[in-house]
Formats: structure tokens, C-alpha cells, sequence
């Protein structure tokens, strides 16, 4: 052993790269926490909302009369009432200077464009009373005709969402690489080009359902306001809010105190955030809103929701030549905070791994008579990451040549990172084939594909498939001068200040609010490195912006890369002010003193050294410390990235397909992911996991259907299918590490990684199964019904039919899907 | 949600309950497990003036043999019905298709007598007591009676329970000779009900089979049995070519509806498939 070697294993382990169960699991497993809704102030009133029932209609009249004289009301209002103070919920995102926003008042006034949309709220003593008098609002509808399909809505003289309008189009966002000067020119490629495959994919509506409600309390205090939410961006919303009611900011106060999942789904201006507020200012007394599982699904933002146009350009020896790629995306009724951003995002994600020499992004953004969609995990790069691998595999099916070699030949090499793509991003680190290989033997891909060729040669009723998927994501949001670039409202930049108390304790603020990531764990590991204190002295706080008054908050996988170094930068900071009062204190020149497990010692002088945590009581104390300095070794710093980070990996599927029933079933799922260092691997492994299981919910069980009324027909659990853990395989995962050379930690970012990744290798898998038989395309998600059609009576599997499942006697009514007509087709017995 | 204000009344016996359901107004639910009625009261589809709790009836749960019929108190959880003794030995069929009812939770609450009184079309239990023609002991302010399975089911969510009535126990024929069983369930995630199902009871004799009785869920808006495949396996050899031809009359007489887990021409196709499997399976194939 030699003698390095020997001070390697003395010296205390380090916390990066351990795999700490996360220090805030028990208080949010038991509930023994302040979820929202646990809030209870003392004069606290109810908030209950009417819906609309019908996706188009003008409100020709509303008598709230009832319902104010119900038991325990204290008011009831309308959009009328509320029409001159509650402003627009706030678009951050215009991606063209063109783009048309009809605004988005947070109750209808004169005209309801969704099922869901608020037309009337009831305030009241207790919720109880608050909802039982929902029900004696009467509301009259002079109904217009919903637009609901994309295609159909940007089609000539189809009915307009808003009549005030032109067309139902928003913005027309074009990316040109020729024009760009990162490609050449794509028509010339696709002139030249000697093999093109087009495919139309669909991207179904998907549901955010994060565990727990949305849910809002606003305590009036004078002029000044607290606001309890749970939102992923207690820091976006209080700017947003303060602007839309004109509260002047800082008498505004915003909290989200332990929020239970949010994929998205809580990276929103919620209009009943802002109606709270609005009744908290007019009534001076606390309010609080919780919605209801049902609200959840009809009225908070779905995601996804595009018609992709894909066209890729290649040689027959299979070297890509050209990708184009026109999208039609659904906006829904209303632009919400980033809802025209989301498709643009994907934009610089649809090359993928891929060198293709030209490519050229077309998007619509389509108003239709729907909630409006808005960021859902991975919010543009899994649609633009399913487009791209699914045409791949068209490609080699066309060229007749092995999906892996045709993805082999034309990814970016190993050697050749750093790697500008055709979209004009610097792909930071990494080495596809190595994740590649890894994956291969995870799966046991040879004996797989041995079994794959005697199914077929037998003809067994259960075929079996192989999906991959190959594929990066842009990770850290964001350099804030790239985000000013695309026109988005606010920068990327995150900050973290860290306070030495007295006794020695750590106290890390962060910007970066969690809502289950387990940033505390985290961050806990990465100050316990760099302070060299033990883990379990550090505390990080969050989520309040009195508490933590600068951040951006949490999505885009950006906290540990972006949140995460600001946490370093700060340490290092009160590292460099501890210096200098370890210097006075030694009587030593700063420049001998080394730092070391939490200690300043002089080099040479055995014995002689200060730990930091002594120091900060020292200065504490403030008797003895240098001239120059003030007595505080606490310090701030704000990130700002300079480039995205560029996860990778490759995930593969093996699935079984029943003929007979079209029935698909995962038979084994393997998948490795590059993130760059690892901080925690159980969180790591928790991130791939929860991922996975939303990717490949998208690929087999997930989708918002609406009837030809524009009801919500998935309006509850029963009828959207989110799966549980017995629904899905176990994954073998595995990880290769390169590290992100854009943050000190040398992360990457692992937040949305299986949910972008898993997607494409799923469907790409069950087409591999049943390509033989003449499927090429199976529509998303792809349910037995859909398999068995598209296997015995060609195309896609198309639409499935509209009506709730009659199981609970039809789990559906008015509050949770709309209202009947003849031409709607709820469930059950109405 | 919130359910709209009900009375709420708990007797612990069945004289009790009849009472306060006599006394209980104009619309009154009984509340079993609850698995299927709060929901629909939370999503107020139901908005019930009186709710009897039945929970505290002692004497409507558990198993018990009366001569060559098994007798299942109405009370009895999912649960017990899975780990019962006298069920497995009688009427396996019974315990197997339970085990696919929901999840662990909703079985140690939900009921079996709840299951079959609620007649959800899409439910497992009831096209398992139509193809083994149990009977239906109801409890009314005259008295008792006995409805057979054939007559219990009348329509969507509606059963020979008049206003007033109580079910309280049902009765299982015992299998005796050669007997094999097997349910059959299709849905897409595990928790969740039956797309279409089919519950099957073969008995065998010599090589042949002698008796099929085959209940199928979700094929219209009560359970059904497939009459055409019955006849069809009525002595026929045990064979899979046999087989296969009797299930493809599976779907003669259905009704299936069309909704977002199946359009009706694919729920025709999967029970003449289901079928199949599951007379194999119960044949020993
Ligand atoms: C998440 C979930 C998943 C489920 N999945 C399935 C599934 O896969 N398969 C399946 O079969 N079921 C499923 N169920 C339903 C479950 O089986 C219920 O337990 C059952 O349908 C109703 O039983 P209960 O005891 O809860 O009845 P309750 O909900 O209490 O009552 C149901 C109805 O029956 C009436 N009733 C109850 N008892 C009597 C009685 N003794 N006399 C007269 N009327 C009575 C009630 O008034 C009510 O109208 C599921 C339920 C849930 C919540």
C-alpha cells in the first residue's frame, strides 16, 4: 500500500457519492408536515369554484342569489364582479414578437372556452358550506361550437376559440440551422437526399397528477399578504402575482411549504392562486383553496398535445441528411405561464444525438376549446426525443438495416464532444456507445433477440420486441443570456447563501424550491464536502421568500447544476472569509494555511489549526478577529451557467406482445443514463425510477381524452390510468459518468432523463414485435385495443372511443367531465 | 368532494337495519364496505337522505356450511372470502376471482355482499354467483325470500332488491365430482376493473366434459352466461380444438358497451379468446 493511499482511507469519507437516505422522507411519507391544506388560521374562509360544464359558450346570465342566501356564505362572486381587478394570468414566454395572446382572465367574464374554467366562486365559513352552495349557482350558456381538433382547427373557415381573433393560430415559431448558420440548407438536403421517410406522430394530452392537490391560503395582514401555496415556484409567483393584482411585491410574501410533486404541474400562475388573493385583499380575512382530486385532472395544465410532421433525409448507406419537422401544438384555451415556450424548447432537441447536416422547426401554437396545456416533465425535449427516435427506426426499417447500426453511424462520436449540433447547442461530455454497450449486456440483448427470431419462426401467439432509445436531453435551465435570446420573461441563474450560526451549525438557503426532489439530502451532502462539517449539522431552508428572497426555483432538472453549484460557490465564499480570521487567529500568513476536513492549518506546524465551525463562533463573538474584515464569515453567490448540461443514455425494452388480445407487457427494461457526477445514488436511482414509470405511463396507459363536447371524459382515476408499481417491471439501470464541464459538482441534471428516454424505447419496442405483421405505427398509449386493431385490421389502432367506463357506475359528472348532450358520450346511467 | 348532508344510522342487527331503513325517508342507501358507495356520494351522483351503516351487523358476516350449500353472510370482506377455508374448498372460483378485485385496501373494507347488491357491470363478483347459480337470501319488512342468480341481476346497477330490502346472505351451491375453475380477467393496470372477464366451471368425466357453466363480466349491463358455449361443451372431448370452437359462440347474446378501455366489436373478440383460456384452464389444459 503506499503511503497516498493510507491518507485516502483516514481521512473522513466523502459525502458526495453516498447513498444517504433522504433526511426529509419521514415528515413527508407521514403527512406530519405542513402540506397547505394542513393550514389552519383563525378566521379562515373556503373558497369553492363553479365550473363551467360546456367548452364554448357564451354566459348570457348567472343568478348567484341562491347560493348567497345558503347557510354559512359569505359571498359569492363572478368574473363580472372581479373583471376590472384581476388582470391576465401572466405568459413569461411570447417566443415570437408576433405571437397572439388573447389573455386569460382567471374567471370567465363573458365567455367560458373549457370545461373546467371558473364562472362563478363561493366563499364560505367552512368548506362544506362553501361547496354545497356551488351547486344554486345557476348559470345560463348560449353554447358556440368547440374546436378541438389541431388539424381541423388550422384548417380554413374552421370556428375560432376566440372570436375576436383571426385564426386559432397563436405564433408561428420557425428554426432554420441554413438560416441559423448551424446547417445548410434542408430543402437541398431533402432535393438531394436518395431515401426520405415522413411519419405523422402524435403526442396524446398527458395529466400532470402529482400526489397532492393544488392548494392555496392568502392571510391578509394590513397591506401586506402571505401566500401559502403548493407551487413549484413560490420566487416566479410572487413577481407574477404582485404584478397581475398590482400588490406591490414586497408586501407580498410567498410560501410553499413541503409541496408533494409537482412534474410540472405546479410551475404555474394558477388562476385560483390569484382569485385567493383578489378575495383575501376584498374580504380581509384568510382564504384557502384545495381543489379536488376531480378539479385537479379538468382545470389544473395538462402537457404534451401535438400532431408532429417528421420528415427525415438520408443516403442508402444510412447517413442522415437532412430531419424536418413541422408540429402543431395544442395551446389549449389560454396561454398560461410557459405554455407557447414548451413546444419551442423541444425545438433544439428533435437531432438528438445525431449529426445531421440541415434541419428545419416549423411550429404552430393551436388554440383549441381545452385546458391549457403547460410545462409536464421533460416539457418539449420527450416529444421532440420520441419524434426523433421513432422516425430512426422508420429510417432503418426503410433502409432494412439494424436500428443500433443506423443510430451508430450517424451519432456524435466519443471523441468529438465538445459537439455543436445542427441546432446550434454544445453538447458538453459523454460517449453513447460505451452507455450503449453497458445497456446491451443490462438487457442480455443477444438471447433476447434469439428468442425474438424462434417466436417468430414458431409463430407463438406472444411475439416479442426490442425498443431503443438513444437519446440526450438539455439540462440545467438556464444560461440567462440564452433564455433572453428566446424571448423568455426571466433568466436562469439560481442562488444559495449559507449562515454560520454560533454553535457551528450550517443554515443553506436555497433558491432552488424543492417539491420531493430531496434537495436537502443534497445540498446537506455537497456543504458537508466543501465545509468539511458533518452532514448532519447542515439544515437547508426553502421555499419561502422571506426566507430565501432570490431564486428561480425547480424544473428542467436545473437544481443540483444550477441550484447546486450556487450552494458551492456560496461555501467556498465563507471558506475564503474564514480564512482570513483562521490567519488572524493562528497568528500565520493566509497563504500557508491549508483547508482540510473543516480545518485551517499551518503548513508545518503540527498542532497549529482552527476549524471553521470554531471560527464561527469566534466571529460570532466578535472579540478577536481582523482589522479589515466585517465579523461574518456568511456568504451568498448566484450561478448563471454559461451552457445547458446534456445528459445522455441509451434505454432498451424488451416487450411482449399477445397477439390475441394486444395485450403489452414489459418484459424487461434496461437502461443506462449519463448525469454526470453522481451526489446521491439513491436519489439518482429514485429519479430514473419515478421517470421511467411516467414515461412509459405515456407509452402504454396515460392520455386526457375529450368527447366531441369538449368534456373531460378521463375526469377521474378510474378512467385516467396512472400505474402503479405492480404495472411496471423492475429496471435494471446503471449509470457511466462523464462529467458536466459547466458546473464545478459535475453534474448533469437526472430529473427528466426516464421520462424522455423511456417513451419512444417502449412503442419502439412493440412495433418491433409486431412489424412482421404489417404494423408500422400504433397510436399513444398503446391499449390492448389499439394493438389488436392495428395488428388485424391495419393503420394506427385509432382513436378509442370517448365514453367513461361505466366501472362505479360511471365515475363521472358534471364536476368531474362537463355536462351530457346528445352528441357526448359520458359514462354511466345519465 | 364532499358528499351532500345525509342521517346516518348504525344498528348492529339485521331487525335493526330493516327498521331504520323503514324509518329512513325517501331515499335511503345501506353502507357496506363503502368502497363503492362513498365515492359515488363524494362525486354526489348519490346524495342519499339516510345512510345505514351495516358495518356492526355482526351476524351478516362470515362462512358457514348449511348441507350441500355454502352460505356467505353479505358482511364478509373480500378479505375473508380470500383466505376462507370452506370457500377454497367449495367454491375456489369464488376466492380466485376476489383475489383480482382491486387492491389490498379495498379488500379489507369492501364486501361481498356489497359487490354483488352494487351489480356493477364491470364488477368481478357477480358473473362468478350467476355461473354458479348461487341464490340471493333478501331480508324485507315481510320477511325473507330467495331470489336465484338468473333472476338477481336485472339491469345496469339493478338488482331484485326492492326499497326496503336488505340482502342478506348468499347462497353457493358445493361442487361435488370432477370440478375445475378458473377466472379469467382482463384490464390494463392491476388495480382496476374487469374490461371483460369470464369466469369458468368445468366439470369433467372420462375424458370429456360433462358440464360448463361460464359467467361473463362486462359483455352488457348485467352478467351474462354464455349459453351458446355452455351447449356446445356439454359432452364435447377435452380438447383444445373443441374448445376453441364452443368459445367462438362466446359472444352470442351480448350486449357489450363501447367506451375508452374497448369499443364493443373488440370486447366480442376478447371473450370468445378469454373463454378459451379459461375453459382450458378449468378443463386442466
Ligand atoms: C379503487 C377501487 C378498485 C376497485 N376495483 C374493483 C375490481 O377490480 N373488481 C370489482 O369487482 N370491484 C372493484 N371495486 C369495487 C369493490 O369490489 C367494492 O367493494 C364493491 O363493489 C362494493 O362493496 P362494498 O362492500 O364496498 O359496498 P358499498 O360501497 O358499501 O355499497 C355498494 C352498493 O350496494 C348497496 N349495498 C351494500 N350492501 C348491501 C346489502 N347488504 N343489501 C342491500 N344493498 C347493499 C349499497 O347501498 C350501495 O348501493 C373497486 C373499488 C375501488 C375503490
Amino acid at each position: 500500500m503506499t503511503v497516498t493511499e493510507d491518507a485516502a482511507t483516514l481521512a473522513p469519507a466523502k459525502e458526495v457519492g453516498q447513498p444517504r437516505r433522504r433526511k426529509e422522507d419521514a415528515r413527508l411519507i407521514t403527512g406530519r408536515t405542513t402540506w397547505t391544506d394542513n393550514m389552519v388560521l383563525p378566521g379562515m374562509l373556503h373558497l369553492a369554484v363553479v365550473r363551467s360544464p360546456v367548452a364554448h359558450a357564451r354566459i348570457t346570465g348567472i343568478d348567484v342569489s341562491a347560493a348567497q342566501q345558503a347557510p354559512n356564505v359569505v359571498a359569492v362572486y363572478t368574473g363580472r364582479d372581479l373583471a376590472e381587478e384581476q388582470g391576465s394570468i401572466p405568459c413569461a414566454w411570447p417566443v415570437t414578437a408576433d405571437m397572439v395572446n388573447p389573455g386569460h382572465p382567471s374567471i370567465a367574464v363573458d365567455q367560458v372556452n373549457h370545461v373546467g374554467e371558473a364562472v362563478a366562486i363561493v366563499v364560505g365559513r367552512s368548506k362544506v358550506a362553501a361547496t354545497d352552495a356551488v351547486e344554486l349557482v345557476d348559470v345560463d350558456y348560449e353554447l358556440l361550437p368547440p374546436v378541438l381538433d389541431l388539424e381541423e382547427a388550422v384548417a380554413d373557415g374552421a370556428d375560432l376559440v376566440h372570436d375576436q381573433l383571426e385564426s386559432n393560430t397563436s405564433y408561428h415559431f420557425v428554426f432554420d440551422a441554413g438560416e441559423a448558420g448551424t446547417g445548410t440548407d434542408t430543402e437541398q438536403a431533402f432535393a438531394d437526399a436518395e431515401v426520405v421517410v415522413s411519419r405523422r406522430l402524435v403526442q396524446q394530452r398527458l395529466i400532470p397528477a402529482f400526489m397532492e392537490p393544488r392548494s392555496v391560503v392568502v392571510q391578509p395582514q394590513g397591506d401586506n399578504y402571505t401566500m401559502w401555496s403548493a407551487t413549484q415556484v413560490p420566487h416566479v409567483l410572487r413577481v407574477m402575482a404582485a404584478m397581475v393584482t398590482g400588490i406591490p411585491e414586497h408586501k407580498l410574501r410567498v410560501v410553499a411549504p413541503d409541496v408533494g410533486g409537482g412534474f410540472g404541474g405546479k410551475l404555474q400562475v394558477n388562476p385560483e392562486e390569484i382569485l385567493c388573493l383578489l378575495l383575501a385583499r376584498r374580504l380581509g380575512k384568510p382564504v384557502k383553496w384545495t381543489e379536488t382530486r376531480s378539479e385537479s385532472l379538468m382545470a389544473a395544465h395538462h402537457g404534451r398535445g401535438q400532431v408532429q410532421f417528421i420528415d427525415i433525409a438520408a443516403d442508402r448507406e444510412g447517413n442522415v441528411k437532412g430531419l424536418r419537422v413541422r408540429l402543431l401544438a395544442d395551446m389549449g384555451a389560454y396561454l398560461r405561464l410557459i405554455t407557447p415556450g414548451v413546444p419551442a424548447l423541444g425545438a433544439f432537441m428533435f437531432p438528438g444525438i445525431y449529426k445531421f447536416p440541415a434541419y428545419r422547426f416549423e411550429c404552430d401554437g393551436v388554440f383549441t376549446n381545452k385546458v391549457p396545456t403547460d410545462a409536464y416533465r421533460g416539457a418539449g425535449r420527450p416529444e421532440a426525443t420520441f419524434a426523433v427516435e421513432r422516425i430512426m427506426d422508420e429510417l432503418a426499417v426503410e433502409l432494412g438495416m439494424d436500428p443500433l447500426e443506423l443510430r451508430r453511424k450517424n451519432w456524435i462520436k466519443a471523441e468529438e464532444f465538445p459537439f455543436t449540433t445542427v441546432a446550434g447547442l454544445e453538447y458538453d461530455s459523454g460517449d453513447y456507445e460505451q452507455a450503449t454497450q453497458k445497456a446491451l449486456e443490462l438487457l442480455g440483448y443477444d438471447e433476447l433477440r434469439a428468442e425474438q427470431k424462434r417466436r417468430r419462426e414458431s409463430n407463438d401467439p406472444v411475439q416479442l420486441g426490442i425498443g431503443f432509445s438513444t437519446f440526450t436531453e438539455m439540462c440545467g435551465l438556464a444560461p440567462s443570456r440564452v433564455l433572453g435570446s428566446l424571448s423568455y420573461g426571466a433568466g436562469g441563474w439560481e442562488s444559495a447563501s449559507i449562515r454560520m450560526l454560533p454553535t457551528g451549525k450550517v443554515e443553506v438557503v436555497t433558491g432552488s424550491t424543492p417539491h420531493g426532489q430531496g434537495h436537502e439530502t443534497a445540498w446537506s451532502q455537497l456543504v458537508a464536502d466543501q465545509l468539511g462539517v458533518p452532514f448532519e449539522d447542515v439544515e437547508v431552508l426553502h421555499g419561502d421568500t422571506a426566507v430565501a428572497p432570490r431564486g428561480m426555483d425547480t424544473y428542467g432538472s436545473r437544481s443540483l447544476v444550477v441550484g447546486g453549484t450556487a450552494v458551492v460557490k456560496a461555501a467556498e465564499k465563507v471558506v475564503a472569509k474564514a480564512r482570513k480570521v483562521a490567519a488572524h487567529l493562528l497568528e500565520a500568513s493566509e497563504d500557508d494555511l491549508e483547508f482540510a476536513d473543516g480545518k485551517f492549518a499551518v503548513r508545518g506546524t503540527p498542532g497549529a489549526s482552527v476549524g471553521i465551525q470554531e471560527i464561527a463562533l469566534a466571529v460570532f463573538a466578535a472579540h478577536n478577529y481582523p482589522e479589515d474584515v466585517e465579523p461574518s464569515i456568511d456568504a451568498e453567490a448566484t450561478f448563471d451557467p454559461v451552457n445547458f448540461s446534456f445528459p445522455h443514455g441509451t434505454h432498451l425494452c424488451a416487450m411482449d406482445v399477445d397477439t390475441d388480445t394486444g395485450m403489452v407487457k414489459i418484459r424487461k427494461y434496461a437502461c443506462v443514463d449519463d448525469v454526470g457526477t453522481i451526489v446521491n445514488p439513491l436519489i439518482v436511482e429514485g429519479q430514473i425510477h419515478g421517470g421511467l414509470a411516467q414515461g412509459i405511463a405515456q407509452a402504454l396507459y396515460e392520455e386526457a381524452v375529450y368527447d366531441a363536447d369538449g368534456n373531460l371524459t378521463t375526469g377521474s382515476f378510474v378512467d385516467y390510468l396512472v400505474p402503479s408499481a405492480a404495472d411496471l417491471p423492475h429496471f435494471d439501470t446503471a449509470n457511466t459518468v462523464h462529467v458536466a464541464p459547466g458546473n464545478p459538482i459535475g453534474a448533469k441534471g437526472v430529473g427528466e432523463a426516464g421520462c424522455i428516454a423511456s417513451t419512444p424505447a417502449v412503442v419502439n419496442a412493440a412495433l418491433d414485435a409486431v412489424r412482421h405483421l404489417g404494423v408500422s405505427d400504433i397510436l399513444m398509449p398503446l391499449t390492448p385495443e389499439r394493438v389488436w386493431r392495428a395488428i388485424h385490421q391495419g393503420g394506427d389502432g385509432g382513436d378509442r372511443a370517448t365514453a367513461g367506463t361505466n366501472a362505479y357506475g360511471g365515475a363521472q359528472t358534471e364536476s368531474t367531465a362537463g355536462v351530457s348532450t346528445p352528441a357526448s358520450s359520458l359514462g354511466g346511467d345519465r | 368532494m364532499i358528499p351532500a348532508p345525509f342521517q346516518y344510522a348504525r344498528p348492529t342487527t339485521v331487525d335493526e337495519a330493516l327498521q331504520a331503513i323503514a324509518e329512513g325517508g325517501e331515499d335511503v342507501k345501506i353502507l357496506a364496505g363503502g368502497q363503492s358507495l362513498i365515492p359515488v356520494m363524494r362525486l354526489r351522483l348519490a346524495a342519499p337522505e339516510t345512510v345505514v351503516d351495516i358495518t356492526r351487523v355482526g351476524e351478516l358476516r362470515g362462512v358457514r356450511e348449511d348441507g350441500d350449500a355454502l352460505v356467505i353472510g353479505a358482511m364478509t370482506t373480500h378479505h375473508d372470502v380470500i383466505t376462507d377455508p370452506l370457500i377454497a374448498q367449495y367454491a375456489p372460483l369464488v376466492a380466485e376471482a376476489t383475489e383480482t378485485v382491486a387492491d389490498r385496501q379495498v379488500r379489507y373494507r369492501g364486501t361481498f355482499g356489497g359487490a354483488l347488491a352494487h351489480a356493477d357491470p364491470a364488477g368481478d363478483l357477480p358473473a362468478v354467483a350467476l355461473a354458479l347459480d348461487a341464490e340471493f337470501v333478501i331480508a324485507g319488512p315481510g320477511g325473507r325470500r330467495t331470489v336465484p342468480a338468473a333472476d338477481f341481476f336485472v339491469d345496469y346497477l339493478t338488482t331484485a332488491l326492492e326499497e326496503g330490502e336488505l340482502l342478506v346472505e348468499i347462497r353457493v351451491p358445493k361442487l361435488t365430482g370432477q370440478w375445475g375453475m378458473r377466472y379469467e380477467k382482463f384490464n390494463r393496470v392491476a388495480q382496476a376493473w374487469s374490461i371483460v372477464a369470464v369466469a369458468a366451471a368445468v366439470r369433467r368425466e372420462d375424458g370429456h366434459i360433462a358440464e360448463a357453466r361460464i359467467g361473463l363480466t362486462n359483455m352488457g349491463p348485467t352478467p351474462l352466461r354464455a349459453r351458446a358455449t355452455e351447449a356446445a361443451l356439454a359432452g364435447a372431448d377435452a380438447t383444445p380444438e373443441a374448445i376453441a370452437s364452443a368459445a367462438r359462440q362466446a359472444a352470442e347474446g351480448t350486449s357489450p358497451s363501447s367506451d375508452l378501455n374497448a369499443q364493443a366489436d373488440y370486447r366480442e373478440h376478447l371473450v370468445q379468446v378469454l373463454t378459451r383460456r379459461a375453459v382450458s384452464a378449468a378443463a386442466g389444459l
